[in-house]
């Protein structure tokens, strides 16, 4: 799969009134059409979108266009503005969830203290479906050897003084469909890691 | 895939230009150039070896990633325990819906592990029930309750 690189997205931090777009609905519509299929690797990425979207009755420029996509990212709209690897291109092949049944009243302590692990990339509480599923805390953690990871998974479990609790290690063998999912009728790639 | 892939040999340059840009893309007018400055490169240079990386699919692509509940959007991660003669056959069944996102075969008796994306929460039952219906197998959907930010963050 094609995997989004989560970026720290500054909040609260506006230097601009955004308070009205400078695009109109269609234009914020087209401008994040262009997006999805990436930004042009040209000297001013920006103005050339700007340039792609700008019409008479509405020019736009490229600040607009920074504007606009700081503006989402502040938002929230972008949670992600940066780089999208293909992991297993780049050797990271051995790619195990990790599932845990941490009791309800740690499970908020123990996901915090996995995402402060270096190796976890992902964390989700996700629901228990008893009888068949007692796992409540997903992460993922993405290696080029299986090996590794399992020493890993050892590290953190021993680490964390985990070891009295259940868990399962899930490796991704085999991927059948990689697509970002398409939402609405913008057809917004929206491509959230959640299992892998 | 099952089969490992051949991983390309990276210079220095596109590992430095890789793992700086999983940071994130500056939103300025001249963004390759801020980013040519950080991995001491020059901005044409830096737009080159991009666009081979992308040519080699060792990068898919810079952008964004929404938000799926911004854009009112929901999807959830679900699981199948699929026996092995008929793994193939359900693969298909379940990736000829068109909200599914990824699919990846794990090694557990949930063998079968997908993400699903709709439009609205409504239209995540209606595709669990669809599945089932058609697959005759009963779907694991375990939503995401709540997520724990992390940086993702792979070194090459």
């Amino acid at each position: 799969m094609s995997l989004s690189i989560e970026v720290a997205v500054s909040k609260g931090q506006s230097h601009h009134d955004f308070s009205c777009s400078l695009l109109s609905k269609a234009q914020q519509s087209q401008l994040r059409g262009l997006l999805e299929k990436g930004l042009p690797t040209t000297s001013q990425p920006y103005q050339h979108l700007a340039e792609q979207i700008s019409n008479v009755n509405n020019p736009v420029n490229e600040n607009m266009v920074i504007e606009q996509i700081s503006l989402w990212q502040e938002q929230g709209l972008i949670r992600r503005f940066g780089l999208v690897v293909k992991h297993r291109k780049l050797g990271f092949n051995a790619n195990a969830m990790v599932v845990w049944n941490i009791p309800d009243e740690q499970v908020d302590m123990v996901a915090k203290a996995l995402s402060q692990c270096q190796e976890v990339s992902l964390c989700y509480r996700r629901p228990r479906r008893l009888p068949d599923w007692p796992y409540n805390l997903f992460c993922m953690i993405h290696g080029t050897e299986r090996e590794v990871v399992l020493q890993q998974i050892d590290g953190i479990t021993n680490g964390l003084s985990l070891s009295h609790i259940e868990k399962n290690v899930l490796f991704s063998t085999r991927a059948f469909k990689q697509q970002g999912a398409r939402y609405g009728k913008q057809h917004n790639i929206v491509q959230r890691g959640s299992n892998e | 895939m099952n089969k490992t892939q051949v991983v390309p040999e990276l210079s220095s340059l596109e590992r430095a230009l890789i793992n700086v840009l999983q940071h994130g893309l500056p939103v300025c007018e001249k963004p390759f150039e801020q980013v040519a400055e950080q991995v001491g490169s020059d901005e044409q240079t830096v737009i080159s070896t991009l666009n081979q990386l992308l040519e080699q699919k060792v990068l898919t692509r810079f952008g964004p990633m929404y938000d799926a509940a911004c854009l009112g959007g929901a999807f959830t991660l679900a699981a199948l325990s699929v026996p092995d003669d008929k793994f193939e056959q359900v693969t298909e069944q379940v990736n000829s819906f068109e909200q599914i996102a990824h699919n990846y075969k794990r090694d557990h008796d949930y063998n079968m592990w997908f993400v699903i994306a709709t439009e609205s929460q409504q239209e995540i039952e209606q595709v669990v029930k669809a599945i089932e219906a058609k697959t005759g197998f009963s779907v694991l959907n375990v939503p995401k309750l709540e997520e724990f930010y992390v940086g993702l963050y792979l070194p090459v």
